[in-house]
């Protein structure tokens, strides 16, 4: 453990090796800053915005920001919070979130923020986009209803030699993760399991494996986001 | 001078519906009609979902009892997984669905006879309408409103502890069950402190039979004659013609009992029922198609059942159906009040089933879901509370649903409540220049007997508030009386 630093989270003293980006090394202390776009192990890229933070007055996003000696970094403040909550938000109204029949409820992220967050009522106009549902892959579907356009898929999900088999595809509003269909012919279980579970929403399901697990023992059914982390 | 009178809303019973009731220049009721008025889609929406989504998207159509629907859409896809119908199923996943099925049977039947039909007969049907309500039966007979809640209550826990929820549950999946009962949740349904367990829902099923067999014998002649009519009655019945609320063969008998319909495998049904549109319904009418429309109707709920099933397979309600069919000699029931009794018995079956289940080691372990050679279309039948409930898919090769047909219960009930509406305005209104509350009343008595679920029938939403108009030929109003404000 070479190199520690001192900062500070909320007025907590903490510790991290100097380098480790903010939401990981608030992680290491104990301390949950919400992500969607970012995952352990991919690099990050700060294109969701849950991860805000406040240090020296500016708003960074945490995923991309390292930590420095003695940088004191603000994250449950009310207007942080409203800001986040107002994303979460944001994302619900651009897509076509139904959770009362998506398989994924329970197991969701960002439905899992939206309770972190009390979402109680919507506060923005629903955009009601018409998207496709692609089933033509034998493994998984993608609906493109839940996407975030978050790409923990595209930079997650690879074959042997490295090629994605998720890649964005048209732009602006058109803008939309689509599933590469000869690499997802040879999919394997292990692969379309691991997809289903890096999506943070309900946008790819592994086919066939809907609702298998009962209410009551899915990963936010008992504790809510972050409890793993703060413990 | 000839009247139109509507009833808009109905009240006590779930959805929103209207009756329009014709009375021409003699005072004579020329045409009544039970409309339900507003439409709801789930038949389309779900298309393009992926299947095994079907069973808890589908069962949003109602929230009195999704379980039915979630339970008859899994039936339909186990025939598309390929587990087949029935004992296709592994012994724990077809007995953990009938618990829940049963705890649904339970809590709705208790539901419909406290809190809907129990203030007409405790306060008359011309009773005060401001205590005509499950308010009045809480402030004079506060036993009977806790017994209600708490007969709905044990159901409901049922029902949590097999769907994962009480209201829209995800238990069910395609070929079988997700979840096993823990021992604990078991040992509390059996032995939970008073009254929460099987042995005080037993009993209470029986007290709440007894209340209606007394009011019975009070009220003979009134309720003997109370829309009654001749009917055809359809069911599913167990292969030895035992009642089965969960699985079995299609059978319907005629007004006289001769069989109509002899057990049939559902998985073809589109060969024996068809459905009608008229223009001024959203509620489809089905009727046997070799029968015709005019003569191919029939019923479908408690008094159907009763009438289609040779026995009830728990003892306590077998002795009370021996009762019940000794009122007609055998013959099937046509009586639209002794619905209320139809239901208690299965009430009381509910429960022992219940009982008798929770015994079943198999809820306790065991495989939980079956699966076989994929087909590409599937027929789920259930009896729901309200009577038999039709579920139909078919698939694409990307395992998305491309057809859904519902055939809900209270569609099936379409004709026979217009016939019962028509029925009771004719012997109430007939000459009536000055419609009555209570008059209003009896018109939704009938209606309420069924125990519609207008919502789920016709996909509308919301409450069942209820509005009689009276007009005359050229479709003037005269006079109009709501059951609500607004």
């Amino acid at each position: 453990m070479a190199n520690l630093i001192k900062f500070k989270i909320d007025g907590r003293e903490c510790m991290a090796e100097a380098g480790t980006y903010i939401v990981e090394a608030a992680r290491q202390n104990g301390i949950f800053i919400p992500t969607l776009c970012n995952m352990k192990g991919l690099h990050p890229k700060g294109a969701c915005r849950i991860c805000t933070v406040r240090i020296n007055g500016r708003l960074m996003t945490s995923c991309t920001t390292p930590v420095t000696d003695g940088i004191e970094i603000e994250s449950e403040s009310a207007d942080i919070t409203e800001l986040r909550k107002s994303i979460i938000e944001l994302l619900f109204v651009s897509g076509n979130h139904f959770c009362p029949s998506c398989e994924k409820s329970g197991n969701c992220e960002l439905q899992a923020l939206g309770y972190l967050y009390q979402m109680m009522v919507p506060r923005y106009p629903y955009d009601f986009p018409l998207k496709d549902v692609d089933a033509s892959s034998p493994k998984i579907i993608k609906d493109q209803n839940r996407c975030i356009l978050c790409k923990r898929c595209i930079k997650s999900i690879k074959d042997e030699n490295g090629r994605s088999f998720f890649a964005f595809h048209s732009r602006g509003n058109h803008l939309e993760v689509v599933l590469d269909e000869e690499l997802a012919a040879n999919m394997t279980d292990e692969l379309a399991e691991l997809a289903m579970n890096n999506c943070p929403v309900g946008s790819i399901l592994v086919k066939e494996k809907g609702f298998a697990t009962p209410i009551g023992k899915r990963k936010f059914d008992n504790q809510p986001i972050g409890s793993e982390i703060e413990g | 001078m000839s009247k139109k009178i509507t009833i808009e809303p109905v009240t006590r019973v779930e959805g929103h519906g209207k009756v329009t009731i014709h009375m021409d220049d003699n005072g004579n009721i020329s045409q009544s009609r039970l409309h339900i008025v507003e439409f709801r889609g789930f038949e389309r929406f779900v298309q393009g979902r992926p299947y095994w989504e079907a069973p808890v998207l589908v069962q949003r159509l109602c929230g009195i009892c999704p379980v039915s629907h979630h339970l008859a859409a899994a039936k339909a896809l186990d025939v598309i997984v390929g587990a087949g119908t029935g004992h296709g199923l592994t012994p724990t996943g077809e007995k953990m669905r009938r618990l829940m099925h049963y705890g649904q049977f339970f809590q709705s039947h208790a539901l419909h006879f406290f809190h809907l039909s129990a203030p007409d007969f405790l306060f008359g049907i011309d009773g005060d309408p401001a205590i005509r309500n499950i308010i009045g039966i809480a402030l004079t007979r506060p036993e009977l409103a806790v017994q209600g809640v708490m007969m709905r209550k044990f159901g409901q826990e049922i029902i949590r502890a097999t769907a994962g929820k009480k209201i829209h549950g995800t238990g069910a999946i395609p070929g079988g069950i997700n979840k096993h009962l823990t021992i604990e949740e078991r040992d509390e349904f059996l032995k939970g402190a008073d009254p929460l367990n099987a042995d005080k829902m037993v009993a209470w099923a029986q007290e709440a039979l007894e209340f209606f067999k007394a009011y019975y014998v009070a009220n003979k002649a009134f309720i003997d004659d109370f829309a009654y009519f001749p009917s055809n009655h359809l069911s599913l019945v167990r292969k030895d013609g035992a009642l089965d609320l969960y699985h079995g063969v299609l059978r319907a008998v005629d007004a006289d009992g001769k069989k109509i319909l002899n057990d049939i495998d559902y998985q073809e049904y589109t060969n024996y029922i068809e459905e009608e549109v008229r223009s001024w319904s959203y509620m489809k009418f089905p009727y046997l198609k070799a029968y015709g429309k005019e003569k191919g109707w029939y019923r479908v709920g408690p008094l159907a059942r009763l009438n289609t099933a040779d026995f009830i397979p728990t003892p306590l309600a077998q002795k009370e159906f021996e009762s019940y069919k000794s009122l007609t000699g055998g013959k099937p029931n046509n009586h639209c009040m002794l619905m209320h009794y139809a239901r208690l018995i299965e009430t009381l079956h509910a429960a022992e089933m219940i009982r008798e289940l929770l015994n079943d080691p198999d809820l306790l372990e065991g495989e939980l879901v079956a699966k076989g050679t994929k087909q590409k279309e599937g027929v789920g039948l259930i009896e729901a509370p309200r009577g038999t409930l039709f579920h139909h898919y078919r698939i694409n090769d990307h395992d998305q649903i491309e057809m859904a047909n519902l055939i809900v219960s209270t569609t099936n009930n379409n004709e026979p409540m217009n016939r019962s509406v028509n029925h009771v305005a004719k012997s109430v209104m007939t000459g009536k220049e000055v419609i009555t509350e209570g008059m209003m009343n009896a018109v939704e008595v009938a209606i309420r007997a069924y125990d519609p679920c207008l919502s789920c029938a016709t996909h509308a939403l919301g409450n069942m508030p209820l509005e009689i108009t009276l007009v005359d030929k050229n479709d003037q109003v005269i006079d109009r009386k709501r059951s609500f404000e607004g």
